[in-house]
């Protein structure tokens, strides 16, 4: 075991010891197509959904390209209104149900969880390549509804339009979502008793990373949530095959029951999404800072307390719908709450950073990028949960650009970050700094300029979902387009130079950063088919960066 | 968090047993591990027919009138029936259980497939009643659909005559005696009690048809894990899967131990 100190430059060359041979890994120690689609390793599997998910993301990207083409001018000229319906739709289903909910927890979660936590592998392996097979056949599902004519409902297949007028292909797309939907349901009980059962010796709760507190957090609200999506889903396709009435008012049903079941999961899905992020943020400024993180307890209850504010507060989305104006009150109230942790975890990331010795490495630089963003998402948050403005800004572009500031701001940027961050230890191999660098600035300003218009056109009342608007709002909208090409350019770089580097990067050491989590400190890089050579034994908190040698694995 | 080089002691025999999977230390963290991922899984099953039963509660709160009077289209007899063969089902899994923890394989497989007898006896008595609510018009078919509430009428006709001849003659209405030449006759009222009581039905056809598919799912498992008990897979050292599968069971009962009041005794008080 060869150890490195802290002071030494991050990417500094390997050393000879290191590199001197090729140790088997988890990558090489089998080449074969079998080993990798019948792969039981957290590892593979991991690798298996960041390929899937960046080709669906790809896909999605391209759905955004066309609506945004089509708001470059004020007359519905490229698409036409049916097909502009479904574009967004498509967009919206395949970002949300095909990327972002799988992207941190079953990308970066499958590959660092059972590293990070010191054991050999997640707590049900074949369950775990069962999951991402049910993914994989969502997808082929939800791609088939696409291909057979799309759906035009808006990705919350709202009834009654969903259950009785649209012509579209509801059912099949429903029935691709209830697939996908147990993927990510088995994904997080594989998770929870993943760390609950497999922390190795001495690893406490509260010497857990705090990606793990947020991805413990997320799996909890995907085992909970997810089935009531499914059911309500099962009984839209029941409406919509056998002519009854559940949802439809016209027959007796109620539709905002559907909302009301819709949300219960769609809204806490929202923290599937973007809770991982959190995490995962925690982990870059603190390594990048070789700072422990300020507050540790109070960032892992709040990633706990984001989950069940989370549950609490669906009927947000229901201000407009005429619900009581006493339950509306609440929820609002409610929803303001969901500040507090959120407005801790930027905070303690602040003080993280203070007085810490900061690098500017790729993974920080989407980290900044995602602070700055995700804080303006979580403000224009609260504009919307004070109920009398949110009537004002309800269906507008305003709420567009206030979740795509989460969503794409947030929880992208967290997913890019982590993809940076762990890339050595994924690979083996480092990447440009130089291009890693650029992306990010440039998906930073890409995003402001594609999304802040979109604030100002919903202030200024430009309804969301409609394919014509007057020609005022034109100057905005070509920002916003114009926006849009460039955060494209940014998230097509490292589609070039990640796997350039895959194959031809600078070998890298097990611990680039000197971090201080058990998968950077106990394992190769890229780590070895069972991870660990020998089982860890924690001694002390994480992320206590001072006068400690960080240990780099050779083998 | 630095780790020392420490290993961790190694727990001997325990390495080499047959039924410790590669990546658990102990057989204790194995069963740990499998029991939890089993209670998660049922939490996610408890939400799953938690939707159902928030929109139950929903139009039960709504049209309280009318389930009860469509509830009361139910048999009893043949629910209670059901719910004390589910009920020994259930004992019969705890014995499954219990002979698995103390090394009784073949006890094991035989209490596992009467479990799976009385599972079947059930989706029997299922059966008939289903094929009798079929024919009176309760089941979602095609006189169900849309804007046809004639099922309604020929329903309560069925009701009618059985409660006249006590249910001896199984006598089904003839449709012409109900069918309305003039819908209008229904009137508002008639078209909102047809509306009312379907969303009844079809919450009792979503909800006992769900059931049912888990019971079959059940039968499967319990079968698989029968054979493997009759193989002598299972010792006092390693019994999770009978236990897991035993939760699984005891799931789909209390399940049922809800639906039951909720779908058949609601209308009780009105009389048969």
């Amino acid at each position: 075991m060869a150890t490195v100190s802290l002071e030494s430059r991050p990417y500094e060359k390997v050393s000879d010891h290191d590199s001197s041979h090729e140790s088997v890994n988890y990558l090489n120690h089998d080449h074969s197509i079998l080993s990798w689609l019948l792969t039981l390793d957290h590892k593979r599997i991991g690798l298996l959904y960041l390929v899937t998910i960046t080709l669906m993301f790809l896909l999605g990207g391209a759905l955004a390209g066309a609506v945004r083409l089509e708001l470059l001018t004020p007359k519905g000229d490229l698409l036409a209104a049916d097909t502009y319906n479904k574009a967004f739709t498509a967009h919206g289903i395949i970002m949300l149900f095909f990327f972002l909910i799988p992207s941190i927890p079953a990308v970066m979660g499958n590959f660092v969880l059972p590293l990070m936590i010191g054991a050999k592998d997640v707590a049900f392996p074949r369950l775990n390549l069962l999951s991402y097979y049910l993914y994989f056949a969502g997808s082929v599902i939800a791609l088939t509804a696409l291909l057979l004519g799309g759906v035009d409902t808006g990705w919350t297949f709202y009834t009654p339009f969903s259950s009785t007028y649209s012509n579209s292909y509801v059912v099949v797309m429903a029935v691709g979502l209830f697939v996908v939907g147990f993927s990510s349901i088995l994904t997080g009980l594989n998770f929870v008793v993943t760390v609950h059962r497999m922390r190795c010796p001495g690893l406490t709760w509260f010497r857990l990373p705090l990606f793990i507190w947020a991805i413990y957090a997320t799996s909890v609200v995907q085992l909970l949530g997810t089935p009531v999506i499914a059911v309500t889903l099962g009984l839209l396709g029941v409406e919509r095959t056998l002519g009854v009435g559940i949802f439809d008012p016209r027959l007796g049903g109620d539709p905002i029951l559907f909302q009301h079941l819709f949300w219960f999961y769609s809204h806490p899905a929202v923290y599937i999404m973007i809770l991982p992020s959190l995490g995962l943020i925690s982990e870059v400024i603190s390594t990048f800072s070789k700072k422990t993180v300020f507050g540790y307890h109070i960032i892992a209850f709040s990633s706990i307390a984001i989950a069940v504010f989370g549950f609490i507060v669906w009927a947000h989305h229901m201000f407009t719908t005429g619900i009581s104006p006493y339950a509306a009150m609440v929820f609002s109230l409610l929803t303001f709450s969901v500040a507090i942790p959120s407005g801790i975890k930027v905070f303690s990331w602040l003080a993280t950073m203070y007085g810490g010795s900061i690098s500017f490495d790729t993974p920080m630089i989407y980290a900044f990028g995602f602070l700055g963003l995700f804080t303006i998402g979580g403000l224009t948050g609260l504009f919307l949960s004070t109920l009398g403005t949110d009537i004002h800004l309800h269906d507008t572009y305003f709420i567009v650009a206030h979740f795509h500031y989460i969503m794409v701001g947030g929880a992208i940027m967290g997913y890019m970050a982590g993809v940076h961050f762990w890339w050595p230890k994924i690979t083996g191999r480092l990447y440009s700094e130089f291009w890693g660098k650029l992306s990010a600035g440039i998906t930073f300003i890409g995003f402001n300029f594609t999304f802040f218009p979109q604030f100002i056109l919903g202030y200024l009342g430009m309804p969301r979902r409609y394919y014509e608007y007057p020609d005022e709002f034109q100057v905005l909208n070509v920002f916003s387009t114009a926006g849009a090409s460039i955060l494209a350019i940014g998230y097509l770089m490292p589609m070039f130079y990640m796997p350039l580097s895959f194959f031809f990067g600078e070998k890298a050491n097990s611990n680039p950063y000197g971090a201080t989590t058990l998968d950077w400190t106990d394992t190769t890089s890229p780590p070895s088919p069972h991870n660990f050579e020998k089982t860890p034994v924690v001694t002390e908190e994480p992320y206590n960066f001072h006068g400690k040698e960080a240990a780099v694995v050779s083998h | 968090m630095s780790a020392t080089n420490q290993t961790v002691q190694d727990h001997g025999q325990h390495h080499h047993h047959k039924d410790l999977a590669h990546h658990f230390d102990t057989l204790e963290q194995q069963h740990d591990a499998n029991t939890l991922g089993m209670w998660a899984f049922l939490l996610t099953e408890v939400l799953f027919f938690g939707g159902l039963f928030a929109a139950y509660t929903i139009y039960r709160y709504k049209y309280s009138a009318m389930f009860e009077e469509a509830s009361n289209h139910l048999d009893i007899t043949l629910g209670a029936t059901n719910t004390v063969i589910l009920i020994l089902s259930s004992l019969t899994m705890a014995l499954a259980v219990r002979c698995s923890q103390t090394g009784q394989a073949v006890w094991t497989g035989r209490w596992l497939l009467i479990t799976i007898f009385f599972g079947l006896m059930f989706l029997g008595v299922k059966y008939f009643e289903w094929k009798h609510d079929y024919n009176i018009r309760l089941m979602p078919g095609k006189d169900w659909a849309g804007k046809d509430f004639f099922w309604w009428q020929y329903a309560k006709k069925a009701k009618e005559m059985e409660k006249h001849d006590k249910g001896h003659s199984h006598a089904l209405p003839d449709p012409k005696d109900v069918l309305p030449d003039n819908h209008p006759s229904l009137g508002i009222k008639g078209i909102q009690e047809s509306q009312q009581a379907r969303l009844f039905f079809l919450l009792y056809f979503c909800m006992t048809s769900l059931h049912a598919l888990h019971m079959l799912v059940g039968f499967v498992l319990i079968g698989i894990i029968a054979y493997f008990a009759y193989q002598g897979a299972y010792s006092p050292d390693y019994y999770s899967p009978v236990e897991n599968i035993g939760l699984y069971w005891h799931f789909v009962d209390i399940v049922w131990i809800f639906l039951f009041p909720l779908l058949y005794l609601l209308g009780a008080h009105m009389g048969h």
